[in-house]
């Protein structure tokens, strides 16, 4: 492709890069230029090892002359469904066009399942599906027609188009109505139809754009569930862009927060959500104790259980929840010893976690103030 | 009872969930992938493997187009003529209002479609390109053209060694022909594109493809006839430089050993052909690139 800045030259002085000849992104290991511990090591186990990077990117720019849409972007993202949050703007669908080969990056460099993709477009857009975010689908075509179009446009001979056609429309749950035009469909099933041209000749790799745009919370739902099963049915990794944080911690193992073309964060969902759960515990009053709440409190400060001052205002008995931070299987027994124990009623205990919103406001994040028993 | 039929029904409507298969068979390529969006594309342009409603106007166009030489051929034979009364250079020219149409129609059809419903990402994050696009449609509209110019041709031809006229004359003309209506199709091809890949909206397309045609040619011979009354013959030739049709007609008169059909007969000679066919060149080129232009700004 013309245009292209000739970076080839800092690739064979950049020995970080292995994964340039790798079949996928790969860490060195020490079988690999050891023969005698290669022997040692079961072959599927070496496999298992060396599928470690999906996408690689390291500090990528992309500059248009007016703004820079990426800005030394880094990025290591492993196999499992990776979430891309960021705002509109945020340089999410320019990283996207980068991955495919089809935009050149301005500096830095990227490289898709180990391929390279300033010199190797063609062979990733082979083994990779996209998904566009906007609609893409010709209304006067069946759901069949089109996919197989799409699928022979990936290089799939024509039986095997029809063949995978058929397999990927019924996995993404489009039966009878696959053989009626698209201009009939509901937006639910339209984004199904999207996802299934993506998936139609087994990509090793399917990049998502805003797939539950448009889609009301029952085909969000499913859609998540269907981007969920993509990875843990059909091993496919997923990268999956969202302006909305809250839907991404339910689907992905991996969360990526870009703002503004530079990383803001990037962890898995455990370290986003999980790391510290918190508790919602709302017991009743009883006549021996008339705040409940308050006793509930102090009893459970007095068994050394941090308690959050966060309550969340505004809603309806915000006042009569206490947010115990659990740190482990025994928090569960004291809270229920001690609600028991002083007699009241336990109306709820459940898992309050944290959002990735919070990423977003660091301060309220940061430092969970104790609360004394007042 | 009613378990005996939920029982046998159980038995034909068992549904076997296989779960999901790893695709292992053959990745084609690029090649392959340009290969049938080219031959999806020249279906496409006669409505096959698309709708009925959709094959009415292009098969009605083609039926249109062979009729005359169908009737020439019965002519020639029963009158037993000894050459055919129309040339085969000649016969796009007459027809040209019935491939101005199907060029109107189909060019659109073939590249609106994709842009309007902003299909052609889903091409491009595939391992085609851009060029393997613009040639596999500009390849398919050329391709859908030859049939319908080449089709009435072959059937002259054949009638003309029916009615026993002379072999090697006849050969020569078709072959000629053959050049003609292929240049033609290239030429008619690029610009029909070029007009519908400019709107996403497929009427603007239409209407912008026919008012090309007609009105470069319309304007053309007008002025030609203009030319022809007030004495001046030698402005001609160099009119018809301006329209597609005229074009055509020009370097077939020079070098194709067709008859003009310019006021007078004054086509070009082969030093005012050349400038012809360089014009033709430029235009068939131009198309391409700006197709090519066209699809940089879209892709994705």
């Amino acid at each position: 492709m013309a245009g292209r800045p000739a970076i080839t030259g800092l690739w064979t002085t950049a020995p970080l890069f292995t994964f340039v000849a790798a079949p996928y992104g790969s860490v060195p290991l020490e079988s690999d230029t050891d023969p005698a511990a290669r022997a040692d090591v079961p072959c599927v186990v070496r496999h298992y090892l060396r599928i470690v990077t999906v996408i690689a990117t390291e500090s990528l720019s992309k500059r248009f002359p007016r703004v820079t849409a990426l800005d030394r972007l880094s990025l290591d993202i492993g196999p499992g469904v990776t979430g891309l949050v960021g705002a509109n703007g945020a340089g999410k669908s320019t990283l996207i066009k980068i991955l495919l080969g089809l935009s050149p990056a301005t500096e830095g460099r990227a490289a898709v399942l180990g391929l390279d993709v300033a010199t190797s477009g063609a062979a990733i857009r082979e083994q990779v599906g996209y998904m566009p975010e906007h609609d893409c689908l010709p209304p006067d075509v069946s759901a069949t027609e089109f996919v197989v179009h799409m699928a022979r446009m990936s290089g799939l001979p024509p039986t095997a188009a029809r063949e995978r056609t058929a397999d990927t429309l019924r996995h993404v749950g489009l039966y009878e109505e696959r053989y009626r035009p698209i201009g009939g469909y509901s937006t639910g099933m339209k984004q199904r139809v999207k996802l299934a041209q993506a998936l139609v000749h087994d990509p090793k790799l399917v990049l998502l754009d805003e797939p539950t745009n448009g889609l009301d919370p029952v085909g969000r739902d499913e859609m998540l569930g269907l981007i969920r099963r993509v990875h843990t049915d059909f091993g496919i990794s997923v990268l999956v862009t969202s302006h909305l944080l809250g839907e991404l911690e339910r689907t992905s193992d991996h969360v990526v927060v870009i703002d503004g073309g530079t990383l803001l964060r990037s962890s898995s969902t455990s370290d986003f959500t999980q790391i510290t759960t918190t508790l919602a515990v709302e017991v009743t009053d009883t006549d021996t104790h008339p705040d409940g709440t308050a006793v509930l409190r102090k009893a459970l400060a007095a068994a050394g259980i941090t308690l959050h001052a966060r309550v969340e205002d505004g809603l309806p008995g915000a006042g009569h929840i206490l947010l115990v931070e659990a740190t482990g299987e025994e928090t569960y027994d004291v809270v229920r010893d001690t609600v028991a124990g002083l007699g009241l009623g336990l109306v709820r205990m459940e898992q309050r976690r944290h959002h990735i919103a919070e990423v977003f406001r660091p301060e309220a994040a940061a430092q969970p103030t104790e609360v004394q028993a007042r | 009872m009613s378990i005996e039929t939920t029982g046998i029904q159980k038995d034909t409507t068992r549904i076997h969930n296989i779960g999901y298969r790893n695709y292992e068979g053959p990745r084609l390529g690029r090649a392959y992938a340009r290969r049938s969006l080219y031959s999806q594309s020249l279906r496409g342009a006669y409505g096959l493997g698309r709708s009925a409603k959709s094959k009415v106007l292009p098969m009605i166009l083609f039926a249109v187009m062979c009729l005359p030489a169908a009737i020439i051929v019965a002519v020639a034979v029963a009158t037993k003529l000894k050459d055919l009364p129309l040339d085969y250079t000649r016969y796009a020219i007459v027809t040209q209002a019935v491939i101005g149409l199907f060029l109107a129609a189909q060019a659109p059809q073939s590249v609106s479609r994709d842009l309007r419903f902003k299909s052609v990402p889903l091409y491009f994050s595939r391992p085609i390109e851009r060029i393997d696009y613009v040639l596999a449609k500009y390849g398919a509209m050329a391709s859908a053209l030859f049939v319908l110019t080449a089709a009435p041709l072959v059937i002259l031809y054949v009638g003309s060694l029916l009615a026993k006229m002379d072999f090697a004359d006849q050969t020569k003309g078709f072959g000629q022909g053959m050049v003609s209506v292929a240049l033609l199709s290239v030429l008619f091809g690029g610009l029909g594109l070029v007009m519908a890949a400019l709107t996403p909206r497929r009427g603007f397309g239409v209407a912008a493809v026919i008012a090309t045609l007609t009105i470069t040619y319309g304007a053309v011979s007008t002025v030609q006839a203009i030319a022809w009354e007030t004495g001046s013959p030698g402005v001609i030739k160099w009119l018809g430089l301006f329209s597609p049709v005229t074009l055509v007609d020009g370097v077939q008169t020079a070098f194709l050993g067709a008859t003009s059909a310019f006021p007078g007969e004054a086509g070009p000679g082969a030093g005012a052909g050349v400038v012809y066919l360089l014009v033709v060149l430029a235009l068939v080129l131009g198309s391409y690139a700006v197709l090519m232009r066209r699809y940089r700004k879209v892709g994705l």
